[in-house]
């Protein structure tokens, strides 16, 4: 195993996964009842794959969850009073009403960006943190989610191929959960395996059981070491399943009994609590414990969630700009005087080696070497060819060996 | 110190920029190596170095994506459009993303993006474009569209230092058409504050960009015959400065508005709007507009000709509004 559990580290994955869980079937009951001011968009059954992929990067790391990734979002260290608020459109959330469901962020101590209901759009966005993320010399990954329909957007393509001409520390998890909305993945992508994308940005990638946690983090954890090596972006394929409809409204009538069964028998929280028992990684009373750990946690954060009262009216016509309620400054790891003159200045031509016949094509995988990559002024021979190598490393997609 | 020109003048304040501040970081198609597709950022790869200006894929909804993350980690990065016509392709990164990142959860975006503007030039239907429209109605963004190369340097450093997404438009009829003394020093324009370019008794052409040259024409046409139009430059049409617009119809009592955008939802229509609830009991006529034509822009020099306003044609509606 490359990247080793501790005992307490296996019981904090169990911790947020069942949080994960717990609270959303919570959500479920509220939405029934109706407390959730509009839509309710589950992950249940994706939880593996929200908890250990984020459970692999560092504090310093940013992510940006979409809609499916409330696991991610505990993991980052929101509580469920958070994601309660949030759906209950309170004044107490997050966004203070601004916003519902897991739009919202964290700029300054979780390292959080709020998405968008678009679709992709994250990528890019993702892509600049990583960025600037390098450019102020932090050393930090950022992570995202996209599903398997989101990958056929437009500005994903654009983002992932921006983020690979940048090398840019950016981990892209497309999580298959095998239907957008009602369209099974089939008809939104003709592969079988949507890690081969990567191929189109001569980036690596893996394949990784999104049900088994151990597997999803430890593969994470792999891609955000590559990145933070300066190897560029990572995809990281999970499969898995979406076990509920788009929505709460949404009886996914459209989905297979059989399909259904056949996940069922793979659920990621069964799985893992059978292997923190085999593994005597646990016991009753410890297993007891984490339950009424969250049981009371989210009896508190229910009970305060239903008790905070809604935003007031005028608090609608505030917020548009930032008139100096926020000041903005970089966080510097680097001199400043590297990308100040006389050190930033350049002589500013391409070196371009390879002139593009097809008689050069034949020479084996070598990447387009044209330096200058913005990341990095132009290198001399020796450490282009390094580079080459490199990449050419990182082009066959990997199949994850990470198993437990 | 010796003229310079409206581009030159936004060379210069991103030059200043760069050098004040190393969080100021260029992307766009082009403007590395090549300097831009009209130079507007020659030389700053020579001086600032490969990290500070990115010469990046032709990916518009990437470049502005990532931008908007840069400023999340407190960079303030400028992006180029290489003809803003093109910044059809970014508009959900630009009027969902940026826009509403401050109102939604708090996290400024300290962005801009600036690039050629504007017709005359005959680059026909997709190299033409004035869309500030489409962004004026776009709350959490601020739109700026400077006429002369002294503003447009201070509103440029002002949009960069600004915290919100600024969008830049600049008149690329105007580029190298104009020149200007500068100020001397590191100077600003503010956001949001319009300008009386010509005082005048009998009315106000209320106008911004390139047609404030045009309008200033007609205003010197107009004072042969008699009549003194006020002009009034708007520079930034969001948020708009709505209190010195009110001033000069309080005292002129007529308002005319030219513009080069098309007609239909242009601003125009926004400031016959806000007279009317601001000074309808000042005004003597009624708050007629000069615009371009309810048409795409047309290619072929007659056509586009047809299409553009012109001194003649505000001069016509400024004589008209004079006889109220």
């Amino acid at each position: 195993m490359k990247f080793p559990l501790t005992r307490e580290q296996h019981l904090e994955l169990h911790y947020y996964m069942k949080l994960n869980r717990t609270l959303e079937e919570q959500l479920v009951r509220l939405f029934r009842q109706n407390k959730v001011v509009g839509g309710l968009y589950s992950s249940l059954g994706q939880e593996a794959t929200s908890v250990g992929t984020a459970y692999a990067l560092e504090p310093r790391d940013w992510i940006a969850p979409m809609i499916r990734n409330v696991g991610a979002l505990l993991v980052k260290g929101y509580k469920p009073r958070d994601i309660l608020t949030q759906y209950m459109a309170r004044y107490t959330s997050p966004t203070l009403g601004k916003d519902g469901t897991s739009h919202f962020g964290d700029l300054k101590v979780r390292r959080v960006v709020s998405p968008i209901s678009m679709l992709g759009d994250l990528i890019p966005v993702m892509t600049g943190v990583a960025m600037a993320g390098r450019y102020l010399g932090q050393k930090i990954v950022a992570m995202t989610w996209i599903g398997d329909g989101g990958t056929s957007t437009g500005v994903f393509h654009e983002g992932m191929n921006f983020a690979a001409t940048q090398k840019a520390p950016f981990v892209c998890v497309i999580e298959n959960n095998q239907w957008a909305y009602s369209t099974p993945v089939k008809r939104q992508v003709p592969l079988h395996d949507l890690a081969e994308r990567a191929r189109a940005y001569g980036i690596a990638s893996y394949i990784v059981d999104g049900n088994d946690i151990v597997a999803v983090y430890e593969t994470a954890k792999e891609a955000a070491e590559r990145c933070r090596a300066g190897d560029g972006p990572v995809i990281i394929e999970a499969k898995t399943m979406r076990m509920r409809g788009h929505a709460q409204h949404d009886p996914a009538e459209y989905v297979p009994k059989e399909m259904f069964d056949y996940w069922k028998a793979r659920d990621p929280l069964d799985q893992y609590e059978k292997f923190l028992t085999e593994n005597k990684l646990w016991d009753s009373r410890t297993r007891a414990e984490i339950d009424a750990r969250i049981d009371r946690e989210l009896k508190e954060d229910l009970e305060f969630a239903e008790k905070s009262p809604f935003p007031p009216p005028e608090l609608a016509e505030q917020g548009v700009y930032c008139e100096g309620c926020h000041k903005i400054e970089p966080d510097w790891h680097r001199p400043v005087e590297e990308l100040l003159p006389p050190k930033s200045s350049i002589e500013a031509l391409w070196q371009v080696e390879d002139f593009g016949g097809l008689e050069e094509a034949a020479n084996a995988a070598k990447p387009a070497a044209v330096s200058g990559d913005g990341a990095r002024p132009p290198a001399n021979k020796e450490q282009r060819a390094k580079r080459k190598t490199k990449a050419a490393k990182a082009k066959a997609p990997v199949r994850s060996k990470a198993r437990r | 110190m010796a003229e310079v020109t409206l581009l030159e003048a936004i060379r210069q304040a991103l030059f200043e920029e760069m050098e004040r501040d190393p969080s100021v970081v260029l992307l766009g198609e082009d403007v590395g190596v090549y300097g831009g597709a009209f130079k507007v950022t020659a030389g700053l790869l020579e001086r600032f170095g490969w990290e500070r200006v990115i010469d990046t894929p032709i990916s518009e909804s990437a470049i502005v994506g990532a931008a908007v993350g840069m400023g999340y980690l407190g960079m303030r990065p400028v992006v180029e459009m290489q003809f803003i016509d093109f910044i059809a392709c970014c508009f959900n990164q630009v009027t969902n993303f940026a826009a509403k990142s401050h109102y939604r959860w708090g996290a400024p975006v300290p962005m801009v993006l600036r690039g050629p503007s504007g017709g005359g030039v005959h680059g026909g239907p997709f190299h033409s474009a004035n869309p500030e429209m489409y962004f004026v109605h776009t709350p959490g963004l601020k739109v700026v569209y400077p006429a002369t190369p002294s503003d447009a340097k201070g509103l440029l450093k002002s949009a960069i230092r600004d915290n919100n997404p600024v969008l830049f438009f600049e008149h690329k009829f105007l580029y190298r058409r104009i020149k200007e003394e500068l100020p001397a020093g590191d100077y600003t324009v503010p956001l949001g504050k319009a300008i009386v370019r010509r005082e005048g008794r009998d009315l106000t052409i209320v106008t911004y960009a390139a047609m404030m040259h045009t309008s200033l024409e007609a205003a010197e046409l107009l004072a042969k015959e008699g009549i003194e139009a006020e002009v009034i430059d708007l520079r930034t049409l969001l948020p708009l400065d709505r209190e010195t617009l009110l001033a000069s119809v309080k005292k002129t009592n007529k308002v005319l508005v030219a513009h080069e955008d098309t007609r239909t939802g242009g601003i125009a229509g926004e400031i016959a709007e806000l007279v009317c609830e601001g000074a309808f009991e000042d005004l003597d006529g009624p708050v007629l507009r000069v615009t371009a034509l309810d048409t795409p822009v047309p290619f072929s020099p007659p056509l586009e000709e047809r299409f553009l306003p012109n001194v003649e044609r505000v001069a016509d509606a400024a004589r008209a509004l004079a006889k109220y």
